[in-house]
């Protein structure tokens, strides 16, 4: 940290503090409204058929007697979808499928009727013969030759995508190196679980343009693919407006649109009525989106001091059936592969494989956590081989401000080391222990800047200020439950000199709000954070130059506190804030205050080669865990658990905590309790008694220490910490199991069973 | 099939013609308007449709509408003042980070005052227990617990 940093030397009187999260009244009382709760004149319901069969030719749909039950109104199957309506980043998925299916999540048919009841009925009513074909559901099988395809005319599973890198010379450091582990890891299905299941109400008005409130994480870019769609309809030069209502949870569910929103469009347009569709919790599980599972390949090597010397990595992923932008992680995979802790010589290859099992999309890390699993487990074994306690290797290696690494990151600040401290100081992590007790540790690098995956990274901000001292402002940024609307009112009111209730925050309506590339990334805090705090520093000036006159004083003088301007050194010279308001507001020639300001972080798109700054800055975090193993049952009890973050700075340690563990326990999930079972492209546990979630009775006591760096590009010096909190979660859990018991479990999640099934096989071993 | 029932929701006295197969979350959501008790799942698992029922926590997904004849129905809409002061949990959930998304919310503040009605010096396990049917993926629960356990202080300490 510089002392030249201002971001580390401000005084701050709303930035820092522990304020409620601003709608959490409105939801305390029962108040807010969420999609379930939206009903709109006139509205009817769309329900959606899903394929019978994994994989199977269409022969015959007859919807005759579905359209003639009362109450329906329109019926529609993948011939009423225009050609060129297709979704996700491939673009090879049309809302409702023709011909083919391949997954048994495909929509066949939707119906809309007057009552969900009715549209069920209808739904029950239309007639399909199917051809089964054989289906694809190992994403390696899928890869040979004479493996059925999944889509003719992509002539291969495997999708054609860019995911490979290879900096400096691996093989010949793998021959200088003093120790060298290889191992494979595999990770499964999970899927977000948001309590609010999704759902869309769209509507036309007299001339065509489309109204859709929607569960999304991306307004803006929402509202790109549905234009688009609209266009395929033969709708040119239509508006769109997107709006996003209280959301019931997100974590990267709604960085695409669905296939849901695009029949609700269809659907509204052949009815002309407002149709809603909102799914129950079996449809959540089985037609929304998961992780991506994956096969890894690893190998580290380090030198005989422990530092280094480079990773080699080789990834299978299972795409599904079709192309979400979930496709992109391994670009994110890269991230911890070439840059979490220095390496100079890294090798990675993904490959993305079609398969006949359900697709993939955005979950909370996007890729990062599948592949912190195998470097951080790795990197144990490194330790153990060496010789070298795990502490110290990870010390040796850490990143620090100022590195570049291979990839092209340039890491600004960096708390790394003192997040492994933070750790060590709560958890001894190589200390003396109980049999059936053991400590784990694993770090993460994240981005925390922003990320330009999209051709833009950028959110606009709309500031205006009314007569009477209040604010209000549109930002492009999201509020999903995580408390991007307080991050904004706090920034706002510090820059001003307000306080919180002073300022109104607008978001998630294309027609008020600015762009913004969405909710992902764990980049809203930073980025819309950066944009409103631009707006905020325009408004300002115009309030310090408008009372440089009324209080005749100099600009830089003059103080905003406590809605109050005032002159430094001078209490006689001050004036509420909303007075000078209305004095710039009703002179002659008046003025009102606001300000528009467009942040777009200096981020790189990645080049040739994968290289480029991805991120403006880093977030750092290690995690550190105490585990029980029961070597009886199998069962991994978690005892205590640290999670040490470098956030930059803390805009709201409430919130922060928040975010850090709800992050732990999902990533605690990931690593012991929850997997989508598929069986043979089919769903077999989609309600909560078999998908399993942590309860409050699983719950644990979470040490969150928060590491300041205060970042030179945040705004006050905060980064993004949305989803790092479970990153390292899988791989310190391992690690701490075979610390307790010396079994290595590589695939997630570590179930009891696959634990005793360890323990059984390393009895047999003999002793070396 | 219809039935008139009669009950007490929120203090209020309420006649009503129910369909025999509504669900008491259909009564309240759909019929009377009451959009604060939410559906997360419909099948008894997440929670997030927790009502009080003559004092005990249920969830209204799985509870029939013509059940209540006779009873005595608490919701979420029912717990704040006529003069709009919170609830000490409501209020304790907001002060402690307890509310993200909000969709568990307020079946999680239900759960919380039927245990707190029936044992308001609840320890910690007993909290862990009563909440154990109400799913949040949001908090990671620790800011939850927390908002129980500072809303049992100010509960016990106001009665004293």
């Amino acid at each position: 940290m510089s002392e030249l940093n201002p971001n580390a030397t401000q005084e701050l009187s709303v930035v820092g503090k522990r304020i409620p999260k601003l709608d959490a009244a409105l939801k305390a009382m029962g108040r807010a409204e969420y999609i379930q709760d939206i009903k709109l004149p006139g509205m009817i319901y769309g329900k959606i058929l899903y394929s019978k069969y994994a994989h199977a030719n269409i022969v015959k749909i007859d919807t005759s007697k579905a359209r003639a039950l009362s109450g329906v109104y329109a019926v529609l199957t993948g011939e009423d979808v225009p050609k060129r309506m297709k979704m996700g980043f491939y673009k090879d998925n049309p809302p409702l499928k023709k011909g083919k299916v391949c997954s048994f999540r495909d929509e066949v048919a939707a119906v809309a009727a007057i009552s969900p009841e009715i549209a069920k009925k209808a739904l029950d009513l239309i007639e399909i013969e199917y051809e089964e074909l054989p289906g694809i559901f190992d994403p390696e099988k899928a890869m040979e030759k004479e493996s059925p395809l999944v889509h003719e005319y992509h002539k291969t599973n495997v999708l054609n995508l860019p995911w490979k890198l290879h900096y400096g010379d691996v093989e010949q450091a793998q021959k200088d190196s003093a120790f060298v582990v290889e191992e494979k890891f595999t990770t499964q299905w999970v899927t977000h679980c948001c309590l609010g299941t999704s759902g869309a109400i769209a509507l036309f008005d007299a001339k065509d343009n489309l109204t859709i409130h929607t569960n999304t994480q991306i307004p803006s870019l929402a509202q790109k693919d549905f234009l688009e769609s609209l266009k395929a309809m033969g709708l040119e030069n239509k508006r769109v407006r997107v709006i996003k209502p209280i959301i019931g949870g997100g974590f990267g569910s709604k960085l695409d649109t669905y296939a849901y929103e695009h029949i609700a469009i269809l659907l509204a347009y052949a009815t002309r009525k407002p149709v809603k569709i909102l799914f129950d919790r079996v449809e959540e599980f089985k037609a929304t989106s998961t992780r991506q599972p994956t096969i890894i390949f690893i190998k580290q090597g380090c030198d005989k001091n422990g530092k280094l010397t480079f990773r080699d990595m080789r990834m299978i992923l299972d795409n599904g059936a079709y192309t979400s932008w979930g496709a992109t992680t391994p670009s994110v995979m890269m991230m911890p592969i070439t840059s979490l802790y220095r390496v100079e010589n890294v090798r990675y290859d993904a490959k993305c494989v079609y398969t006949n099992n359900t697709y993939s999309q955005a979950f909370r890390g996007y890729g990062n956590p599948q592949a912190t699993f195998a470097i951080e487990s790795t990197l144990d074994m490194l330790a153990e081989k060496a010789g070298i306690s795990r502490i110290d290797i990870r010390r040796l290696n850490r990143n620090q401000p100022g590195d570049v690494t291979p990839q092209g990151f340039k890491i600004s600040s960096c708390g790394l080391s003192e997040c492994i401290d933070a750790v060590e100081k709560e958890l001894a992590i190589d200390g003396p222990k109980e049999k059936g007790i053991g400590m784990g540790i694993a770090s993460l690098i994240h981005v925390g800047g922003g990320a330009r995956i999209y051709k833009s990274d950028g959110c606009g901000a709309i500031l205006k200020m009314d007569d009477y001292g209040k604010v209000d402002i549109f930002t492009g940024g999201t509020d999903m439950g995580q408390g991007l609307d307080n991050i904004t009112a706090q920034i706002v009111a510090e820059e001003l000199g307000l306080l919180v209730d002073d300022i109104n925050v607008v978001h998630s309506d294309t027609d008020v709000c600015p762009w913004d590339v969405g909710a992902h990334a764990s980049r809203s805090t930073f980025v819309a954070g950066n944009a409103a705090l631009g707006a905020a520093k325009i408004v300002k000036k115009k309030i310090l130059e408008y009372g440089s006159k009324l209080l005749e004083a100099k600009p830089e003088d003059l103080v905003l506190k406590n809605r109050t301007i005032s002159v430094k050194g001078d209490p006689e010279k001050t004036m509420p804030i909303d007075k000078l308001l209305r004095k710039a507001h009703f002179s002659p020639g008046g003025t009102m205050l606001m300000a528009d300001f467009f942040y777009d972080p200096a981020n790189e798109n990645m080049g040739k080669e994968m290289k480029g700054n991805m991120s403006v800055t880093y977030a750092f975090g290690a995690h550190g865990v105490k585990v029980k193993v029961d070597e009886e049952t199998g069962k991994v009890q978690v005892l205590d658990y640290v999670a040490a973050h470098d956030v930059g700075r803390a805009i709201n340690p409430l919130l922060l905590e928040g975010q850090v563990y709800g992050g732990v326990l999902m990533g605690l999930g990931y690593a012991l309790t929850e997997e989508v079972v598929v069986q043979d492209g089919k769903t077999m546990n989609a309600n909560f008694r078999d998908y399993k979630l942590f309860t409050a009775m699983d719950a644990i006591k979470i040490k969150a220490p928060v590491v300041e760096t205060y970042d030179e590009h945040g705004p006050f010096g905060a980064k993004g910490i949305g989803e790092p909190g479970c990153v390292p979660t899988a791989p310190a859990i391992a690690n701490a199991i075979y610390d307790a018991v010396g079994v290595r479990i590589t695939t997630l999640p570590i179930t009891p069973e696959k634990v005793l099934a360890a323990l059984k096989e390393k009895k047999k071993r003999p002793l070396n | 099939m219809t039935t008139n029932i009669s009950f007490s929701l929120n203090g209020d006295e309420i006649s009503y013609e129910v369909k025999d197969h509504w669900t008491l979350l259909h009564l309240l959501r759909e019929e009377m308007g009451l959009i604060g008790t939410k559906e997360g799942c419909g099948n008894g698992e997440c929670g997030a449709c927790t009502v009080i029922v003559d004092k005990l926590a249920v969830n209204s997904c799985l509870y029939l509408a013509i059940e209540v004849d006779g009873k005595t129905i608490e919701t979420i809409e029912g717990l704040a003042s006529n003069d709009g002061t919170l609830h000490p949990l409501q209020q304790s959930f907001v002060d402690n980070g307890g509310i993200q998304c909000g969709f568990c919310s307020p079946g999680m503040i239900m759960s919380s005052k039927a245990l707190l009605d029936e044992n308001p010096n609840a320890n910690h396990e007993e909290i862990k227990h009563a909440l154990a049917g109400n799913i949040c993926r949001c908090t990671g629960y620790v800011q939850i617990l927390e908002s129980v356990e500072a809303a049992k202080g100010q509960l016990s300490g106001g009665g004293q």
